[in-house]
This record gives structure tokens, sequence and C-alpha cells, in this order.
């Protein structure tokens, strides 16, 4: 397979670029530096793209099914005979497809960049970073084990906390990137559990083994041993998808993402597009056999935290003021869907497998063009609010429909990207649990309406205010990310992905139902309609209707006080708890150890110093009597 | 006429250590304290003589020892009495009790 040799060179190549820039970032011009940083992600794209064109159109299926490659293996750390911690690169079709999404996208956001942080002093420090973060998120869609895809998961983590507090001196944007941080490291906690447990029932940290091993019938039954009433196996999934939740912000771990907001906006882009939230929907996917197969219940657990996620943080995306938080919640939303459609999907039709992975796709194009569109609302008006904006749409045209692209993209409206992806997931959801497939109804219909609430509330609304300093919509390198996105959102819906991703690997046929998808549309214009009557011109009924559901708009506004909650178990409990006494028992009783040997010392010393005088004779007599005193008792004892 | 036996010498060197330990303690002037160290000497050479008199007659090495010391005793002198001038050109004394700074 010495073909795919050059996909090393994919993850390497931003690495090389994190480096040149970091350690020479600051004595080269912005211009080269920023040359340099399109240049190697650049050509990371190009070379993913080929990998993908020969593995899924050259190569293609062998044997009917995709396989399972590993080009490049190198043994890193040999525990036992079995037991070993590899650095590899894996191709299986989910991650060539993630390698060309987060190159591609990663790509956009470095070109947009080029524009929307012109002029900023670590302008290079910014590039730097956005290399880090790709590598790690290429490093971590390639991993073979479950070990490297720790590592490069924690790279991730780190890299975004650098991101989201790039604006250091901003003691908000400091807080968020620690939120950010400590919240998925908190996630990581479990997660690193999970791969123990696991790495010790299937006797291997590897993909493939541990796939092998754990979906043959026989060794389910060897691993019988049980805990709380759930077998090991179970145990060891919930606490990777807890690890998998941490990344991708699913309730109740995915506070940290709207504060995450606080970073430039085209590392919002990245974050949510194609980086870091998604790192957790691949982690399930790529165990996907595993939590399918052994019906360990785990499977039940992603399904409902998925849609929970997706129905909760959409209603609060309906009262959010702040444009970028908007878009926050919305991507926890549809990481929700992601999320679900994996958790009713079984492994031999895998509809909902592949739906996943689709609208995972197809999310990526449209949420990284909301971002950047939603930057270049922001670098016209030079505010994140609502109240500021009205009436955009002559002032930023392309902008405008490009955004509304993305609109009709996210709220499923055939024939934009999003409406396939998700009629496949709905689908998916109807066959195998009717309650998910309602609720995600009904969710979807509230995502077509906050869409549309900040479309219409960004773009129309009001009569265009005058704009201060206002130079355009910004420089090329801004508008072209924005054209090229919208196209694609516009068109990759129509990729027939069952053909590529399934999760056997065997080329599944795409289909679509007509008369199944008039439900889920209907219900996207009728929410587009309701925004449309809120939100088109200026007028107070939208106020009038949230002041009729006082309590809870007033719940959603406040995040359904999750915030709070965390607060108060964190402050009140955990620091009364826990910390005070922890803290007491390390002042009083360690600390108090080591200063009583300290205090002893110095008062037994201080009494004992009178002893040296400096009086040579008292040192002689001292001498003198000892050594009578001993002669003494020698003379006794031998007498 | 009775003989001189080893007890009788061996009171003398033990009165002659006491002396010089006793001027060893009681003496401020250092040079006095050096002439009682030289009596501490001189009654362990001493002893030295009268051992090897009279338990082992044949042999001669605890002469050469008493010969060692007295050399050695010499040498020391000579130290001691530089020390001495040291100190006495820093402190215009060589009273002990002006000497007092090597302390806590």
């Amino acid at each position: 397979m010495n073909i795919y040799n050059y996909t090393s060179l994919i993850p390497l190549l931003p690495f090389a670029g994190f480096l040149l820039l970091a350690l020479f970032g600051k004595k080269l011009p912005e211009k080269i530096s920023g040359f340099l940083g399109v240049l190697f992600i650049g050509v990371a794209a190009l070379l993913s793209l080929a990998t993908a064109y020969q593995y899924f159109i050259i190569d293609g299926a062998i044997n009917g099914s995709y396989p399972t490659l590993e080009p490049i293996k190198i043994t890193w750390l040999q525990f036992t005979s079995s037991l070993a911690i590899d650095m590899g690169i894996m191709l299986d079709p989910i991650s060539v497809m993630m390698l060309v999404v987060v190159t591609f996208i990663s790509l956009m956001v470095h070109i947009y960049s080029l524009g929307y942080m012109h002029g900023e002093t670590r302008f290079a420090t910014y590039y730097s970073h956005l290399q880090l973060f790709t590598f790690s998120m290429l490093g971590l869609v390639v991993s073979s084990n479950l070990f490297q895809i720790y590592m490069f998961w924690e790279l991730v983590g780190v890299s975004s906390f650098l991101l989201i507090g790039y604006y250091y001196d901003k003691p908000s944007a400091v807080a968020a990137s620690k939120k950010a941080f400590i919240v998925t490291r908190f996630a990581d906690l479990f997660f690193l559990i999970g791969i123990l447990i696991m790495g010790l029932t299937a006797n291997s940290f590897d993909f493939n083994t541990i796939i092998q091993t754990l979906t043959s019938t026989d060794s389910i039954e060897n691993h019988g041993a049980q805990f709380l009433g759930f077998g090991v196996l179970s145990w060891a999934l919930t606490l990777i998808f807890i690890g998998g939740a941490g990344k991708s912000a699913m309730f109740p771990l995915h506070i940290w993402l709207p504060d995450a907001m606080e970073g430039p906006t085209p590392v919002s882009a990245l974050i949510h597009a194609a980086t870091m939230v998604v790192a957790g929907v691949f982690l399930v996917a790529r165990l996907f056999p595993v939590f399918a197969i052994t019906d360990s219940g785990a499977l039940e657990i992603v399904a409902y935290v998925g849609i929970f996620s997706a129905l909760f943080a959409a209603v609060i995306a309906c009262t959010q003021t702040d444009i970028k938080r908007v878009l926050a919640y919305s991507t926890m939303s549809q990481i929700g869907f992601m999320m679900f459609a994996l958790g009713v999907s079984d492994f031999e039709h895998g509809a909902g497998y592949t739906s996943s992975m689709f609208h995972l796709f197809t999310h990526a194009f449209f949420k990284s063009l909301l971002f950047l569109g939603a930057g270049s609302v922001i670098h016209a008006v030079h505010s994140n609010e609502m109240k500021d904006m009205g009436g955009l749409k002559k002032y930023l045209p392309i902008t405008h429909i490009t955004f509304l692209i993305a609109c009709l993209a996210i709220a499923g409206i055939p024939p934009f990207a999003g409406f396939f992806s998700k009629e496949g997931i709905l689908h998916a959801a109807y066959e195998s649990n009717p309650a998910i497939y309602y609720v995600a109804l009904i969710t979807s219909g509230i995502t077509a309406f906050y869409m549309f609430r900040l479309y219409y509330s960004i773009f129309w609304n009001k009569q265009a205010i005058h704009l201060q300093n206002f130079h355009g919509e910004g420089t090329l390198s801004m508008k072209l990310p924005l054209i090229i996105l919208g196209t694609l959102s516009a068109v990759v819906g129509f990729i027939p992905f069952a053909n590529f991703i399934t999760p056997s690997g065997q080329p599944g046929e795409s289909h679509l139902d007509i008369l199944f998808s008039i439900a889920p549309v209907l219900i996207g214009i009728t929410g587009i309609i309701i925004a449309t009557v809120f939100y088109k011109s200026q007028n107070n009924k939208a106020d009038n209707f949230a002041a009729s559901l006082n309590g809870l708009y007033k719940s959603a506004y406040h995040k359904f006080y999750i915030d709070e909650v965390y607060t108060f178990i964190t402050k009140k409990v955990i620091f009364n708890m826990i910390g005070k006494p922890a803290a007491w028992f390390d002042k009083n009783v360690v600390d108090g150890l080591m200063n009583a040997i300290g205090n002893t010392t110095t008062t037994v010393s201080e009494s004992m110093k009178e002893l040296q005088s400096g009086k040579v004779q008292e040192y002689a007599l001292y001498f003198i009597a000892g050594v009578i005193g001993l002669s003494l008792i020698g003379i006794y004892l031998w007498m | 006429m009775s003989q001189i036996t080893i007890t009788h010498i061996l009171f003398l060197s033990t009165a002659l250590f006491f002396i010089g330990v006793y001027g060893l303690l009681t003496r401020r002037n250092m040079i006095t304290m050096l002439m009682a160290v030289e009596l501490i000497l001189n009654s362990v050479n001493i002893n030295f003589v009268a051992f090897n008199k009279y338990l082992y007659p044949d042999n001669l090495n605890g002469l050469f020892f008493t010969i060692f010391i007295i050399a050695i005793a010499a040498a020391e002198a000579a130290v001691a009495i530089a020390i001495i001038i040291n100190i006495y050109r820093n402190h215009r004394s060589i009273d002990v009790e002006d000497n007092e700074e090597m302390k806590f």
C-alpha cells in the first residue's frame, strides 16, 4: 500500500508550518507569514483531495467493501507481546472524508483570516496556532489506535485553548479559554479511564484489533464482568462517549461552547465546522462497530444525549442576542443531530451512521460559511449584538446571499446540502425510534426559526443604519471563501454519500424518499414563515410573544441556568465541601507537620547554642570531663 | 632500701598529667597554657619509658616513641607560638579571655 505513503505529509505539513511560524513568525512580515500558512494548508488540502480521489474513485471498493488501510505504522511503546502503542496512519472511508473536510475548511479559514486578522500584532502567532489546531485534528482523524487519538485529542484541546484565549488581554477571553480547557479536560479524564478499560478488555489499543476482538461473539461472553449492573464493555464505551461528549459540547458538558465565542470569529468557524466539536462524533463513529454490535446499551445513551442536546440547544438559540452565540447553540444542536443519528443506527443497515457522517460533512460547509459570514458582519458593524444590526443587505451583498444559502441549508430546505443529510437522519430515526423522530422534527422546525430570526435581524428588520468606519465588505480574501463555501453548501448534498460511507465499508445505496421528506420540509418552511412574520420588519410581535411565554423565555435566555448550576456546584458544594477541608488539611496537617519539625529544630538549637561560647578553656573542660567520665564508666565495667 | 617500683613512676606521671590539666584549665595566659600542654606530653613520655623498662626490657619501642613525641612537641610548640604571635598582633593581648569571637 505504498502509494498512500504521502498521506503522512497531510498532518506533518501543518506541523511544519506551526514550527516555522512559531519560531520565526515574529521576524516575518505579515504577508509572508500569512502566505506561508495558506501554502502549507493548501498543499495539505490538495494531498487530501488526491487521497480521497485515489481511495474512493481509483481504488474503489475491493471485494465489495472499502478496505481499511494502514500505510504507516510504527510501534512506539511495546508493553507486552500483544499490547503496544503504535503511531500510525489509518485510512478508511470516514478518515479519508475527514481529511478532506478538515483541510478544506481550514484552508478557507486561513484565506479568510488574511483579510479578517489584517493588522493584528500577533498575526503570525495566530497563524501558527491555526496550523497547530489543524495538525492536531488531522492527526486525530488518521489515528490508528486509541492512545494516539488520545494524544491528538489533548493537542486539539490545547490549541483550542490557545486560540480561544487569543485576545489574552481581554479577561472574558481568558476566562473562556480556561473554561473550555477545564471542561474538556474533565471529560477527557473519563475518556482516559474508558481507554484503559477498553485496552484491558480487548488486550489491544489498536482500532482494528479492538473491533475484531470485541465484535466476535465469544469474546462478549468472556467479558461478562459486571459493575453496578452494567458490563465492563458498557462502562468502557460510556466513559469514552463522555470524553466525546465533552469535546462535542453535548449536554451537560456544553457550557464551554458559547463562551468559546470569545476567540476570533474565523477560529469559531474552524472549531465549529471542522475541528474540535466534530471530534466526539468522529470518535463514536470510529468505534461504531463496537458500539453497535456488542449491544452494550451505550448507543442508547448516545441517542438520548444527542436528541436532548439538539432540542435543548435549539430552544436556547431562539433567545440569544449575540449572533455568534446563536450560531454556537445551533452547532450544539446540529452535533446533537449527528450524535443521535449514530445512536439510532445499527450495524447492518447503517442508514443513521451514513447520514450522521453526511451531516457532519455538509454541516462543515454551511456552518463555516455561517461563521465566516458572521465574521464579515462583525467586521462591518464592530459588534456582536443583534440590536446593532439590521438592514445590512445593501452594505454586504455577497455576505447576504451566502448567509441566506447557509440558512436555507441548515433549515433543511431542498436542494441545499442540509436537506439531504437531515432527511437521512430523520428517516433513520423514524425507522428506529419514532419518539426521537418527533422530537427531531420539532427541533428542525425550531432550527429553521432561529436561523431565519438571525438572518432577518442582521440583514432586514430595521432601516439600514449609517455605518461608522465602513470600508466595504472586506478584501477579496474574505469574499472568496464565502463564495466557495456558499457554492458548495448549495451542491454537496447531491453527493451519493451512502455509496462511500457505511459502517461495514460496503457501498450502500442512497435513496431519497420524497413522500417522507414532505413533513421535515413543511415544518422547516413553517419555522421560516414564523421568523418572517416576527422579524422581517420592525415590529413588537416577537416581544409580545416572548412576554406571553415569560418564564420559559427568561430561562432559555439564561441558558436554562446551567452555568449557574455549575457555579453553584463548584463554588458552593465542591469548594466548601471538598476544597476548603482539603486546603485546611494541607495548611494545618501537612504544612503543620513540616513546620513543627522546623520549629522544634530551631528551638532546640537556640537553647543549645550557648555551649558554643568561644572560650577555649571551657571546651577543654568539657572534653576532659568527658574523658574522665568515660574512663570511670570503663573502669567500673572492667571491674 | 626499697626499690623504685613502676607504681612510683606512674604516680609521678599521673601527678604531672593532672598538674598539666589544671594549668591548662586555669591559666589565662596562652604561653602558660602551652607550657601546661608540654607537661601533659611529658607525663605521657614518662609512662612510655616506664612501661618499656618494666614490662619489655628487651625492646626499645617505648623509647623511640618518646623521642618522636619530643620532636613533635617541639614542632607543635613552634606552631603554637606562631599562632600566639598572630593573635597578639590582632588583639594586642595573649589572654584567652580576650579571644572569644569564635562563638555562636
